[in-house]
């Protein structure tokens, strides 16, 4: 067993979900309850890392990611670091890479809020934090739970981004997966075969807890 | 929203495991196992440790360029060196560390196994069943980026074999990858890394023959400190041009002279 591996994939997958999730419920509420200009190719562009290979998102953040790039340069003014084959790109890319698993399930639980209760809770005097905070979040806890268990899960299994971005360095940027698919090119298939059974008892751990409780709590309310 | 995203990016350069880390040593595939046991050997002796990257050596070679943090290149082409020292991403050229072979390789008990005088036969033979509809597939490394890729790629034009094994040839992102195609059910052969074919894990499930030395350029292997190379890095490196190195070496099949 790679525990450096499982190591580095489940501190990527904890640290996106910590960033992502504020991200998910600022952004869902937003493209839920606002009509602008733009909502669609905002919809878009956050769902393109559904469709998008991950060879082409890992080839453009690669470029992005360079110190002559814009991004590259102002993270090295930052860190005095580079982003390639390091965590923090790892990181920033499964950020990216992440946004419709984060953000879609949100949005999703908060347009089945209904405008009134909303408007309800105000002429209640309630303000509009007040709302959020005890009336609409825990009616979308249910869609925030799923885009946790998600994002995480998903962020478990992602391949082609990380190992663009990240090269598969020991300890730092190589997940499970990658580790998984070193395994095999060290013909150690017993390894590969004990790393993917982890993997995906964690993965299914995750989703099924989550989709449990969420059942359960729609069961609950009936 | 910058400020956010300006927090996300601090907190994410937080190392995310403390500690000093072991330098990063980046090594063509062809060494996946007599670098892994020359490594062990070396923690044994001096309680350092190092870990180990194995890949193509083109796509390590561009790495580098990138900035990727490897201490020590092992490269299969030494081309490759060469072109990185240029840029300047390495102290100096490096040294010849090992000179590699050729092999055909193809599943163990298919009883069909090639002679020496004619190394390639099962290649021909695929060529002529593909005739009548039968698809047994070639494998190599890409020679695109892969040294043995392109040792591969000579062995068979100097054959005449290049062009006519077109539709059966099927590429490795490595010379590991290719010997797991290879050998893989639907595959005639491949033609692989002799260190490989000579490495436990293969030997039990496979047979080879030698491919001539003289039917591809020279696999000379060169390896090179970078610049961010640190002390452990290059104690590994002055390590491994020792007699204990070179006997490992030479144990699967590299010479070393």
């Amino acid at each position: 067993m790679d525990w450096s591996a499982l190591s580095v994939s489940l501190h990527l997958a904890a640290l996106t979900c910590l960033f992502l999730l504020p991200v998910g419920i600022w952004a869902g509420r937003a493209l839920a309850t606002a009509r602008f200009r733009g909502k669609g190719l905002c919809e878009a562009l956050i769902a393109l890392p559904l469709v998008l290979p991950p060879t082409v998102l890992g080839f453009y953040l690669l470029q992005q990611f360079g110190r002559d790039a814009p991004l590259g340069s102002v993270w090295a003014t930052l860190t005095g670091g580079g982003l390639n084959f390091t965590f923090s790109g790892i990181l920033l890319a499964s950020l990216i890479a992440n946004l419709p698993f984060a953000i879609q399930p949100i949005q999703r639980a908060f347009e089945h809020v209904p405008t009134n209760l909303r408007e309800a809770a105000w002429c209640s005097g309630l303000s509009p934090w007040q709302t959020l905070w005890r009336i609409e979040l825990p009616l979308v806890w249910p869609g925030i739970l799923s885009a946790a268990a998600l994002t995480f899960a998903h962020t478990l299994g992602e391949f082609g981004v990380i190992l663009m971005v990240g090269g598969a360095i020991d300890g730092e940027t190589r997940t499970l997966a990658i580790a998984i698919y070193d395994r095999v090119q060290a013909f150690d298939e017993q390894g590969a075969a004990r790393m993917s059974a982890l993997l995906l008892l964690v993965s299914l751990t995750t989703l099924g807890l989550v989709y449990g409780l969420a059942g359960k709590r729609r069961w609950a309310r009936g | 929203m910058r400020a956010l995203l300006l927090t996300v990016l601090m907190l994410a350069s937080m190392p995310a495991l403390a500690g000093a880390q072991p330098p990063i040593i980046a090594a063509a595939s062809d060494l996946q196992f007599a670098l892994t046991e020359a490594a062990e050997r070396f923690k044994e002796q001096t309680g350092s440790d190092v870990r180990l990257n194995f890949g193509s050596s083109g796509n390590f070679r561009r790495q580098i360029a990138q900035g990727a943090p490897f201490e020590l290149y092992l490269s299969a082409d030494e081309a490759y060196v060469f072109a990185l020292h240029q840029e300047g991403h390495t102290l100096d050229e490096g040294t010849i560390y090992a000179i590699g072979r050729l092999v055909w390789l193809q599943r163990s008990q298919r009883g069909d196994l090639p002679d020496e005088a004619a190394p390639l036969a099962g290649v021909e033979q695929a060529i002529a069943a593909l005739a009548n509809g039968a698809r047994e597939r070639i494998a190599l490394a890409n020679p695109e980026h892969a040294p043995y890729g392109v040792a591969a790629q000579q062995a068979l034009s100097h054959a005449s074999l290049w062009a006519p094994v077109a539709p059966l040839r099927v590429l490795g992102e490595n010379v590991s990858q290719a010997a797991q195609f290879a050998l893989a059910d639907d595959a005639r052969g491949g033609l692989v890394a002799y260190s490989l074919a000579l490495a436990p894990a293969l030997a039990q499930r496979s047979e080879y023959v030698l491919i001539p030395e003289e039917w591809h350029a020279p696999l000379r292997q060169r390896m090179v400190l970078t610049r961010q190379a640190g002390d452990v890095a290059k104690a590994f490196y002055a390590w491994l041009q020792e007699d204990e190195a070179l006997a490992i070496l030479k144990q699967y099949g590299f010479s070393t002279e």
